[in-house]
């Protein structure tokens, strides 16, 4: 990508989140400031009053997430960032959110430790607590870019995604991505696909709010436009009013898992870097993907065929690429910013004894590339 | 092509700003760029510092590793993000605000330069350090050009200060040419 200045923007990680969420048509901000996100927030509270859309700034993070998805539920796009220990507060309404089908979009810029552990440092410690922090059965869909310019269109993807299943979208970050800055060509109006949630055909008399006869996402009518609705965090039944009714639950919660398992073909993506021939796999995400690269690079500058999978799409987890990519590597090394995560997922995804090797790195310092590369050098 | 620069100083003093610059002037000659803040817990007061990267191919690691250029523009800073220095390196020191190990004059290419002052005297007003500061990094490496940096300050410069911004730059890369003029180094 060679670059014309005037086409350029400099921007932070956090700035590239909130310009690609308006350009998605995102309309609304509720949020609780946490670094390493805050510049999401600064940033939506600048662009959205010019776009006629709103931003409010919540006494805490789970009021915040409550009116995402109040606002989501009133035919908004709405969004909120956070980090680590404001995700652990957003938890209990993001689970409210995938039972009541909100579509919204949740940013996570990971920060290391537990608690408020190293506010102004990178990790990747939260990747599990996206998948299963909320508690009950629920599907996830989490984003994981590792380039301003993928955090752009990932970002109108995580809306597009929300909005198509009807469901809250996770777009994790790490400060490493967060605040630094890197040239980004925001692509044109229209030259992307903005995909709007499928509203009801019915009157407000007929309208039923979770209404599957036509697929497992109900057909959306916003609040305060005549349609009655019934909001609940209890199993509802179609209606939206509560039912313990085992077959209607099991039905529900059957389906709601459903709009994630019986789409993988709209969801899965998977990045490649120099693995068509590689024997050596590393398996990375996020910033930690980007060392990786420089390490495959150096790898093979040295004779060493390494190559890397990356995952856009972490959650639902990419088990089948994972497989076909084992079938083909000697090993897989797996770093990440955390004592041992995602690597549990490539284990049980390699149907094999294949060795998996862990790079992993607390205390806030990225893990760098030639922590790879001497992991690669090990390995082969 | 690959160089590294780190600015380091307290919050507050505006060295965030000259990190973008220089990756406006990187991106006006077609290179890559990257930069990364360091912040810490204090608004203001703190010890800060910003990496930029420049890179003639896309810039995948972002954070630096061997640095070509240093400034610092506080004895606390210095000490804390005095690290990751190619051997040879330029540092660039304020002496009035900066004291740094002896030994480090034969590690390094050490230039002392009174930003401070300079921009005090010169400026009258201190919001012009960092432009009097980049200056002196142009006349020093050759990463962009004088030219590149002077648009790019200009484009970045708050309406009304862009006469201000230029002639800061000047004094900057004036004082230093007159410095190597007269063959001063460490």
């Amino acid at each position: 990508m060679k670059k014309n200045m005037d086409d350029v923007r400099f921007w932070p990680g956090n700035i590239v989140v909130a310009e690609a969420a308006v350009a998605a048509g995102c309309n609304f901000f509720g949020g609780y400031p946490i670094t390493p996100s805050s510049e999401v927030a600064a940033h939506m509270a600048l662009l959205l009053p010019k776009v006629g859309g709103h931003f409010i700034q919540m006494e805490d993070e789970m009021a915040a997430m409550g009116t995402v998805i109040g606002a989501s539920l009133a035919g908004a796009k709405s969004l909120t960032a956070t980090s680590g220990p404001g995700f652990s507060l957003k938890l209990e309404n993001l689970g409210f959110g995938y039972i009541v089908e909100a579509p919204c979009v949740v940013v996570n810029v990971m920060r290391g430790g537990p608690s408020t552990g190293l506010p102004t440092q990178p990790a990747q410690a939260d990747v599990m607590q996206a998948r299963w922090g909320t508690h009950g059965d629920h599907p996830t869909i989490a984003l994981t870019p590792a380039f301003h310019q993928e955090i752009y269109m990932e970002t109108i993807r995580a809306f597009n995604l929300a909005e198509q299943f009807r469901m809250p979208v996770i777009l994790l970050l790490d400060e490493v991505l967060g605040h630094l800055s890197e040239g980004v060509i925001p692509p044109k109006p229209g030259s992307f696909e903005i995909i709007n949630r499928t509203k009801t055909t019915a009157s407000p008399e007929d309208y039923v709010p979770y209404d599957t006869s036509e697929g497992d996402v109900p057909p959306f009518a916003p609040y305060f436009a005549g349609y009655r609705w019934h909001t609940t965090g209890l199993n509802h039944d179609r209606t939206g009013f509560p039912t313990t009714d085992p077959d209607t639950v099991t039905f529900d919660e059957k389906r709601l898992m459903r709009k994630v398992t019986g789409n993988r073909e709209l969801i899965d993506k998977v990045e490649y870097f120099q693995a068509d021939d590689a024997e050596i796999g590393i398996f990375a995400f996020g910033s930690t993907a980007r060392a990786a690269m420089v390490a495959v690079k150096q790898a093979r500058a040295k004779g060493i065929k390494a190559g890397l999978m990356r995952p856009l799409t972490i959650w639902p987890f990419p088990n089948n690429q994972v497989l076909a990519f084992s079938k083909q590597v000697k090993t897989i090394i797996v770093p990440e910013m955390n004592l041992g995560q995602i690597v549990y997922e490539v284990e049980r995804s390699v149907h094999s004894d294949m060795p998996i090797h862990r790079i992993n790195r607390v205390g806030g310092v990225p893990i760098n590339p030639s922590e790879i590369l001497a992991g690669i050098e090990e390995a082969a | 092509m690959h160089f590294e620069a780190r600015f380091s100083a307290v919050g507050g003093q505006g060295i965030i700003l000259a990190g973008t610059i220089i990756a406006d002037a990187a991106f006006l000659e077609g290179l890559y760029a990257a930069g990364s803040p360091t912040y810490t817990a204090q608004v203001r007061g703190g010890p800060t510092k910003v990496d930029i990267i420049v890179d003639s191919e896309e810039i995948l690691f972002p954070r630096t590793a061997e640095i070509d250029f240093f400034l610092s523009l506080a004895t606390n800073s210095y000490k804390k993000f005095g690290t990751d220095l190619k051997e040879g390196a330029i540092v660039m020191i304020d002496p009035a605000l900066v004291t740094i190990p002896d030994e480090h004059r034969e590690l390094y290419k050490v230039y002392e330069v009174p930003i401070i002052q300079l921009t005090s005297d010169k400026m009258g007003r201190m919001v012009y350090t960092s432009a009097v500061a980049l200056g002196t990094m142009v006349a020093l490496t050759d990463v962009v050009s004088e030219e590149s940096i002077r648009k790019a300050l200009k484009t970045r410069a708050p309406k009304g200060t862009e006469s201000y911004n230029m002639k800061a730059l000047s004094i900057g890369i004036d004082y230093v040419k007159e410095m190597l003029a007269k063959g001063v180094t460490t």
